[in-house]
């Protein structure tokens, strides 16, 4: 299987004509799906265990064109230390000038370091400029790279160009890991998820994520069931595992925990780990703890207990 | 020593809310007696203009709602209107029997229409026989924004011109009857509490004369209904202002009009569109 | 991996009474025929004792509600409406409760009850509240039978009730129900919600107990219609009951509906149709898609994303709100499910189930899937009526039509795939009541029900559900 699959980029309509040939979404159908899923009742033990596991998943990210040193620094430090003795998170997620600022701030926690690339958050620009964009924030230290795709080649149905550019920034990654926003809400239909997702996977992204949070809607429930399903299937196929993230729009511990029942009904348990799994949010963070200090004492918590940070 | 009331201040109802005129306007409303009731707002063409933007941006959201939905949300309309049966019939100026008698029928005719919600395509939509090899059907879809003027008759009259147009999924604007106003704000505030999106009806009180050619002539209006329109001048001013963009019109009911009787289909029919679908059968 | 914790519904919110008697002409009475006990079939605990109407109670029954036609006939349809709309309200306001109390009783999960059973069942009451007063205007007359005499299964009690009473009461006739022997205790909570509503005694009656009391209310000679939905061997009693009698009657019956899917189907959509198609309510649905069809050339890739489905569905306690498979409703359908599968078996398909432990008390069936199926076997011919799926497959659409309609039944059929004239061309060949395309199990007061063939006629829902109770 795995060599079918590396002659599909050979050229444009080979690209297109592998894409177009995978099996079409209903979307009344998708939408059913994620509401469903979404009416799981997940109460005390296993709620518990959801939300330090949501907790170790954050992705905490400041993406303004107001972001300071300062502001990164502590957010870099409630990512280190979220209190009451919660988990660390995964990653904090800051533009490629700031992701010094961050290494240094996490450094020996175990926090990754991600930077948005490419021309964040519309893409438009040249691929020199995306490379570049991409090597100075590994040089910087990042260890992951969120890029964003160019969803115009991709509307367009230049599908090769998006393909290349995709392979290019992986190249300029090196070691850091490469996460591929698709931008969801700019592709609109539940078929082109699903192909911008496969896209990406066989161009060599080490995961799919939903959106940039600048586009509205981001990160939708069948939207991530779709690339749940997209992952799962690649790897079926390849054998080699993709991971997912959600971002944008997730922002209460049910949200949170919607998406953790998605992934272990949909890919399974496999993906139930911050290795393969992402939630890429900035006020989620004190919803989760809110809802843990809410489990552990039994009442209901107030944001006056809870940094800004 | 009797205690002194606290009185209502009657304002526009545009957008799901209860803004003043903007035009600062008012005028007084009086019993049939002549006695003073109260000041009610006095719109100008630009509160028309406010209110069928409000129109506009709700009707993709109630349209696409299901019929259903609409159907839940005019029975609610009903409930709370049975619940302010007394305060309505004091607005009436009728004698208190006859004044419950409207508001109860009032409260009827709307659970009417809410069962029309999803009856109307059953009974006016149909299923073609073409002959070839296709699939052809047709069902009605509302016609989009559809202004009022409606008739003196300031509760029973008003119920039976804005539900029919709303129940199909239009959203209108409706200019309540001039002399008889309050009872129109009232059941604006029926309205705003019965789970109907903002924006979905909205209520001018004024000048008929003075609203209703703007109306008229309205290019994001799509529908005009003259009912209430006492003036054989301005309702056919009106008419031929709706020509410029081919407006459906309904033209005025002369006075005294039976609000009682059987209100027929035509009131949801004028305001529906057709649309056929072709689809081929093949393998 | 995280295991979810229990989530039960809780059971406080439902009264149970020690024993029920009938419901007629507004009163709970006694029954005469010897009380039998009906219980949780996912515990076997007895939930209460019910009440038997022997055939002098129907006959108390019939007349209360004789004697309520005229009355009720006689009022405006805008007045019965209300009532209609009232009950609707209720239903909607005691909404959990009637769920929680239908899962306990059906074995069905809370999920399914909560959001399928219960919203259908006040939908349908308000759907047919607006007709009462537009009967004029639906093309049959405005003029009503009289006593409607209707007896309902086990697998969807109160939205089957609902089915039965909202057109019957709206068109102006008055109504014997008779709920199953297995699940009567919603049908007797809607007794007290048309108190609650103060409808007119007698305009609403309901007597239990099993197959012998049914057969009063159809026999009854002053009942005018019959109206039953069960099996199709005692459609075929009733149709021959009736016979030379003025009673007019419907009947929806049993179904071995085909779910085809093409090789262009949305696949995870079509996995999902047809988890939902066989194995919702635990596959007790007459219109369950238990014949899975599936074109050859996609056969292996649907298998396998099939069978990874299922090993993803949660059996177990009903009342848990994580269930999705619940508990099988009586301990004689069990065996029934059970020697049907042994059939298959043993007339050599294959049989599989997801590892699934099923709880020690209580009636339980694993879902179950059999490949290798040919029109010929037993479990492709006879409604199972459980969570059994069958799967056969096709090379051609024209073989598919003829395959999907090689049955006695014809009640439903499920066409996958992204192409609309193929499902259009389809739809048109299946001799099937209802077609679901790219969707499977969608029920909608607004959309007539009903069969082809042994699976019945008569339509219920719409327009359509209103010729049964009207004198055309």
């Amino acid at each position: 299987m795995t060599t079918s699959l590396a002659d599909v980029a050979a050229s444009g309509a080979t690209l297109r004509a592998f894409l177009h040939g995978l099996p079409g979404v209903d979307r009344v159908g998708a939408d059913q799906r994620a509401a469903m899923l979404g009416t799981r009742s997940i109460k005390t033990t296993a709620k518990a265990r959801a939300i330090d596991l949501a907790i170790s998943m954050v992705d905490l990210t400041t993406l303004e064109g107001a972001d300071t040193r300062g502001k990164v620094r502590a957010m870099c430090v409630k990512a280190v230390r979220p209190g009451g003795g919660a988990p660390r998170v995964a990653a904090v997620c800051v533009y490629p000038d700031l992701v010094p600022v961050a290494v240094e701030a996490v450094a020996g926690s175990g926090v990754k370091v991600a930077s948005v690339a490419t021309a964040f958050p519309s893409g438009r620009s040249s691929l020199d400029v995306k490379v570049a964009d991409t090597a100075f924030a590994v040089a910087a230290g990042a260890d992951e790279i969120d890029m964003v795709i160019d969803r115009g080649a991709f509307l367009s149905g230049d599908y090769l160009k998006v393909y290349e550019e995709i392979v290019a920034v992986k190249a300029a990654c090196g070691e850091a890991h490469l996460k591929v926003i698709l931008e969801t809400g700019e592709l609109v239909t539940y078929d082109n998820v699903r192909r911008a997702s496969w896209l990406a996977m066989l161009a060599g992204a080490d995961f799919i994520k939903t959106s940039t949070g600048k586009v509205s809607p981001a990160a939708t429930l069948p939207v991530t069931l779709i690339m749940l399903e997209a992952v799962r299937d690649f790897r079926d196929r390849t054998g080699r595992q993709v991971g997912v993230k959600p971002a944008g729009g997730i922002r209460t511990t049910k949200d949170a925990i919607k998406n953790l029942v998605l992934v272990q009904e949909t890919a399974g348990a496999d993906w139930l780990t911050p290795d393969w799994f992402r939630l890429g949010a900035s006020s989620l963070l004190n919803d989760l703890l809110m809802q843990r200090e809410k489990l552990a004492t039994g009442r209901y918590a107030g944001p006056d207990y809870f940094t800004l940070d | 020593m009797s205690r002194l009331a606290v009185r209502k201040t009657y304002k526009l109802f545009i957008g799901g809310a209860f803004p003043r005129s903007e035009s600062g306007r008012s005028y007084a409303v009086t019993s049939p007696d002549g006695d003073f009731l109260a000041n009610a707002a006095r719109a100008s063409r630009k509160d028309a203009r406010d209110a069928v933007v409000a129109a506009r941006k709700a009707f993709p959201g109630w349209s696409g709602a299901t019929a259903y939905n609409r159907g839940q949300i005019l029975y609610r309309v009903a409930e709370m209107l049975e619940g302010r049966r007394a305060q309505l019939a004091g607005e009436l100026g009728l004698g208190r029997a006859e004044a419950l008698a409207s508001v109860d029928a009032a409260v009827d005719r709307l659970v009417w229409y809410a069962g029309w919600s999803d009856k109307i395509a059953a009974v006016h939509g149909t299923a073609n026989p073409v002959a070839g090899p296709y699939f052809n059907l047709s069902s009605p879809e509302p016609t989009g924004v559809v202004a009022l003027v409606a008739p003196a008759d300031p509760l029973l009259g008003l119920v039976s011109v804005v539900a029919p147009v709303i129940v199909t999924g239009n959203t209108c604007v409706v200019v309540a009857s001039e002399p008889s106003p309050l009872a129109a704000i009232t059941f604006a505030e029926v309205l705003a509490t019965s789970d109907l999106p903002g924006g979905v009806v909205n209520v001018l009180t004024g000048r008929q004369a003075e609203l209703a050619p703007w109306l008229a002539a309205h290019m994001d209006v799509n529908a005009l209904d003259l009912t209430g329109v006492t003036d054989a001048d301005l309702a056919l001013r009106c008419e031929q202002e709706a020509a410029g963009n081919l407006k459906r019109v309904l033209r005025p009911v002369p006075e005294p009009a039976d609000w009682t009787a059987d209100p027929g289909l035509t009131r949801m029919t004028r305001f529906l569109e057709t649309k056929t679908v072709w689809h081929p059968l093949g393998v | 991996m995280f295991e979810y914790a229990p989530a039960p519904e809780s059971r406080e919110i439902v009264d149970l009474r020690p024993s029920y008697g009938l419901f007629i002409d507004g009163e709970f009475t006694e029954g005469s025929g010897p009380a039998f006990k009906t219980v949780n079939p996912a515990t076997e605990e007895t939930l209460a004792e019910v009440a038997c109407a022997s055939a002098d109670d129907v006959d108390r029954a019939v007349r209360a509600a004789r004697k309520a036609f005229g009355g009720w006939s006689g009022l405006p349809g805008s007045e019965r409406a209300k009532y209609l709309f009232r009950i609707a309200r209720i239903i909607q306001e005691r909404a959990r409760e009637l769920a929680v109390l239908e899962s306990l009783d059906n074995g069905k999960p809370i999920r399914e009850s909560r959001d399928v059973d219960l919203p259908l069942v006040a939908a349908h009451f308000f759907y047919y509240a607006g007709w009462a007063d537009k009967l004029q205007y639906a093309g049959f007359g405005t003029k009503p039978l009289g006593v409607a005499g209707q007896v309902i299964p086990w697998n969807f009690p109160l939205l089957m009730l609902a089915w039965k009473v909202a057109p019957a009461l709206a068109c102006g006739n008055t109504v014997v129900l008779k709920p199953a022997e297995t699940t009567p205790l919603t049908a007797l909570l809607f007794a007290e919600i048309s108190r609650q509503a103060e409808l007119p005694p007698g305009v609403v009656n309901i007597v239990t107990g099993a197959g012998e009391t049914g057969a009063a209310v159809v026999a009854h000679p002053e009942v005018d219609k019959v109206a039953f939905t069960g099996s199709t061997e005692v459609g075929r009693l009733i149709a021959r009951t009736v016979a030379g009698t003025g009673k007019k009657v419907t009947l929806e019956l049993g179904g071995k509906a085909a779910n085809i899917v093409f090789d262009d189907a949305p696949i995870d959509q079509a996995v999902e149709g047809i988890v939902n198609g066989i194995f919702f309510n635990q596959g007790h649905v007459c219109c369950a898609g238990s014949r899975l069809l599936v074109q050859e050339s996609v056969q292996e890739e649907l298998l396998a994303a099939l069978k990874r489905r299922l090993g993803t569905l949660r059996l177990g306690d009903p009342l848990d709100k994580n269930t999705d498979i619940g508990a099988i409703n009586s301990a004689e359908q069990l065996a029934r499910i059970r020697s049907l599968s042994e059939a298959g078996e043993s007339e050599g398909a294959e049989r599989w189930s997801p590892a699934c432990e099923l709880p020690e008390r209580g009636f339980w069936f694993p879902p179950t899937l059999f490949t290798g199926v040919a029109q010929s076997h037993t479990i492709a011919r006879e409604e199972i009526f459980g969570p059994v799926l069958s799967v056969l497959t096709f090379r051609t659409p024209a073989e598919a039509v003829e395959k999907a309609n090689n049955t006695p039944y014809g009640l439903s059929a499920g066409v996958w795939t992204e192409k609309g004239s193929r499902i259009l061309w389809m739809a048109e060949r299946l001799r099937a009541g209802v077609v679901w395309a790219n969707t499977f199990n969608k029920f909608d007061p607004a959309s007539p029900f009903g069969g082809y063939k042994e699976s019945g006629y008569g339509r219920e829902g719409g327009l359509h559900g209103l010729e049964a109770y009207l004198d055309v």
